[in-house]
């Protein structure tokens, strides 16, 4: 050919591991990254009265709900932020609320996306974990306009915002992505083969919102076991208690995490990122036919 | 000797067929075991090459594994052992409108697809208007797809995956679908696609319509590679001939003649055309009955007669000849059709010699009262005629009487 250079594909038996080149053909797919991710936005909220404010309307209501029965009638006191001396139970709770939806969000829509969009998955090829990849960041533009409203809520209460906190919010950010967009990966493949697990994720889903301190404090659970027993140990182990805390600090508190945490988060996202990836590229191969 | 484009190399694909299929964590924890199954293969050591440039076909019958074997060279299957290589771009259109997206308007899914073969935006920017001028499907282009009919469905994943312009392109069985009008102009855009060099795979059960198209034709049998002859002539033996006879020599030939009896190719609806099979035969056939029949290049049989139900019989069918079957008025709406001939013996049970003879009959038709369908009746409206009942118990209702109490006493 005329120095064109052309694309040469081998297609062979799955391997369990794409290796680079999997990444790279990925990286390769920007745009098509960029139309499933639009697509999705468009289409998951066209036909509907409100359209994209359906998505802002969702974490208000449960915002409301959360805010009237712990503060209201079970009478949940957070201690007030320090140093930025807020005190309100609504913002407190938004801090770490958004984020767990957020994540909550991308693993429950990331679980479905391989089995809503057999369609495409059947009749054409493309990396599939653009799909998953592209109903996280979906949900990631959604929580990015949740948390700016928030921030700009935050700093009209009288707390300071800082340049440094903002870039550190962003890269939890980024990993809280990363991290649930992993057990999307991991998820989507199992659910092709077994349908059911999408019910299983939602007790799982409930069930993690209360073991993660994000609509009571985590001192209530220190104090209950003791900061220095197994018991708050394991509790500690839950990489959405660290993220939702590392939240509270930067957003609420207006103080900088604690970083020890952040490299426990930055060590469990790569896990599971690595796992995730492993597991798709040994079942993608079958997707086709299993779907 | 052009490169390959495709190289296909002892490639095996096996499917698993479940007897009970369990896709839920529940009756596996139940059974403590997946679902037991059965393995299917599909394609058993298939290899070929595709030559860069060429127009290649893929025949045989249903679950013969073509469809398999395209996807499995789209990268949507893989397969189990072999390797496939496959030299620039490759689109697919398998089955209707590949990869759209229902809630999506035509635009976002032109947009969408182009993307998935990764070409840049701009570039589809320019190709667009010709995309939607290809496809006809004017102001629809921005409703979401779900408001298609079949028909723009296919004229839209057809526009999108030629216009796109791949280096392979690879189609199953589409073309079929669509009016003939569509027919025509998608057997021109696979004559330009030639021109530029494009390498094309066609996958049909309809042999003669892809072996009018391609320069090579390789037949798929139960997942096995069969050869085809390699001259390309429309006259092939069909894959139901009975083994151990010569058939391709018994059924000779094939004319199309008009009322006048001249040989044609074209015929209009509505007029009459013979049908004459010329046969040879060294050994006479005893009590033969021929067969006619007339497919659409989707594969539906517009039309099928025996010799036997019409009375015909003859005692013994020897040397050479020919039998003409008339059909008074030609009833079939306008496209092509694939000709094909049996010689059976009376019982019906076996073939002396079958074959196609390719898509040999052009219909045309220049009424338009009658354009959508596989026949052409003649059908004629009358004149809107009102119920006579419900004009009478109207106007009872107007007098102030009892609807009912008329049509009781007559019952």
């Amino acid at each position: 050919m005329t120095g064109i250079r052309r694309t040469v594909v081998t297609i062979h038996p799955a391997g369990p591991w794409g290796g680079p080149s999997a990444l790279r053909e990925l990286l390769a797919s920007r745009e098509l990254l960029g139309n499933l991710t639009l697509r999705e936005l468009r289409s998951k909220y066209r036909g509907t009265a409100l359209g994209q404010g359906w998505s802002l309307l969702h974490p208000i209501a449960l915002l409301a709900i959360y805010a009237v029965v712990f503060s209201q009638i079970l009478r949940v006191r957070p201690a007030v932020g320090s140093p930025s001396g807020l005190h309100s139970f609504v913002l407190w709770l938004a801090t770490g609320l958004l984020p767990f939806l957020f994540f909550s969000t991308v693993v429950t829509q990331g679980m479905g996306s391989l089995v809503g969009n057999a369609n495409l998955i059947k009749k054409v090829y493309f990396p599939r974990e653009a799909i998953v990849l592209a109903t996280a960041t979906a949900c990631l533009v959604t929580f990015l306009i949740e948390y700016t409203v928030l921030h700009v809520a935050v700093g009209l209460a009288g707390a300071a915002i800082s340049p440094a906190r903002l870039l550190v919010t962003l890269l939890l950010v980024a990993l809280l992505f990363l991290f649930g967009t992993g057990l999307a990966l991991i998820g989507s493949v199992l659910n092709v083969f077994f349908r059911d697990l999408q019910h299983l994720l939602t007790l799982v889903m409930m069930a993690w919102l209360y073991a993660t301190p994000v609509i009571y404090p985590i001192a209530l659970v220190r104090a209950e076991l003791g900061a220095d027993s197994t018991g708050f140990e394991i509790y500690s182990m839950n990489p959405m208690a660290g993220f939702v805390e590392s939240f509270r600090d930067l957003v609420y508190d207006g103080r900088m995490p604690d970083f020890l945490m952040v490299g426990y988060l930055a060590l469990v996202t790569a896990m599971v990122l690595v796992i995730g990836h492993v597991l798709f590229r040994a079942l993608e191969g079958s997707l086709a036919e299993e779907l | 000797m052009a490169e390959a484009a495709v190289q296909v190399d002892h490639v095996t694909k096996r499917f698993r067929l479940y007897s009970e299929r369990n896709q839920s964590l529940k009756a596996a924890a139940l059974k403590l075991r997946r679902a037991r199954f059965e393995e299917f293969t599909a394609l058993d050591d298939v290899s070929f090459d595709v030559p860069e440039g060429s127009t290649f076909g893929l025949v045989g019958a249903n679950g013969s594994g073509k469809s398999t074997l395209l996807k499995c060279i789209a990268r949507i299957l893989l397969p189990n052992s072999g390797t496939i290589l496959t030299q620039g771009t490759v689109a697919s259109l398998l089955e209707l409108g590949s990869g759209f997206h229902p809630e999506l308007t035509g635009r976002e899914n032109v947009y969408l697809n182009a993307s998935i073969m990764r070409i840049p935006r701009r570039e589809i920017d320019a190709r667009f208007p010709a995309i939607v001028e290809f496809a006809g499907i004017g102001k629809f282009i921005d409703e979401p797809v779900r408001m298609y009919s079949s028909g723009m469905y296919v004229r839209l994943g057809f526009a999108v995956a030629t216009h796109l312009d791949p280096d392979i392109l690879l189609i199953d069985e589409v073309i079929a679908v669509g009016d003939a009008e569509f027919q025509d102009r998608c057997l021109e855009k696979f004559a330009e696609f030639r021109r530029r060099g494009r390498t094309v795979i066609v996958a049909s059960h309809a042999l003669g319509l892809v072996e009018s198209l391609c320069d090579e034709v390789k037949r798929l049998d139960h997942g096995r590679l069969v050869e085809v002859d390699d001259s390309p002539g429309p006259d092939q033996p069909l894959p139901e001939e009975s083994p151990g006879t010569d058939t391709a020599s018994i059924v000779t030939g094939l004319d199309v003649l008009d009322r006048h009896g001249f040989c044609v190719t074209d015929v209009r609806t509505g007029e009459p055309v013979t049908l004459r099979l010329h046969y040879e035969t060294p050994a006479p056939i005893e009590r033969p009955v021929l067969s006619l029949e007339l497919h659409t290049p989707t594969g539906v049989c517009a039309f099928s007669q025996h010799s036997r139900d019409a009375d015909l019989v003859p005692r013994v069918l020897l040397g050479s000849g020919s039998v003409d079957l008339s059909i008074p008025r030609l009833a079939l709406q306008a496209g092509l059709y694939e000709v094909r001939a049996a010689v059976l013996d009376d019982s019906l049970r076996t073939v002396h010699a079958a074959r196609s003879f390719g898509f040999r009959l052009r219909v045309s038709n220049d009424s338009l009262s009658e354009s959508v369908g596989l026949a052409v009746l003649g059908g004629r409206w009358g004149n809107p005629m009102q119920d006579q009942t419900a004009g009478g118990l109207h106007d009872e209702h107007e007098d102030g009487t009892a609807g009912g109490s008329g049509s009781e006493v007559r019952a």
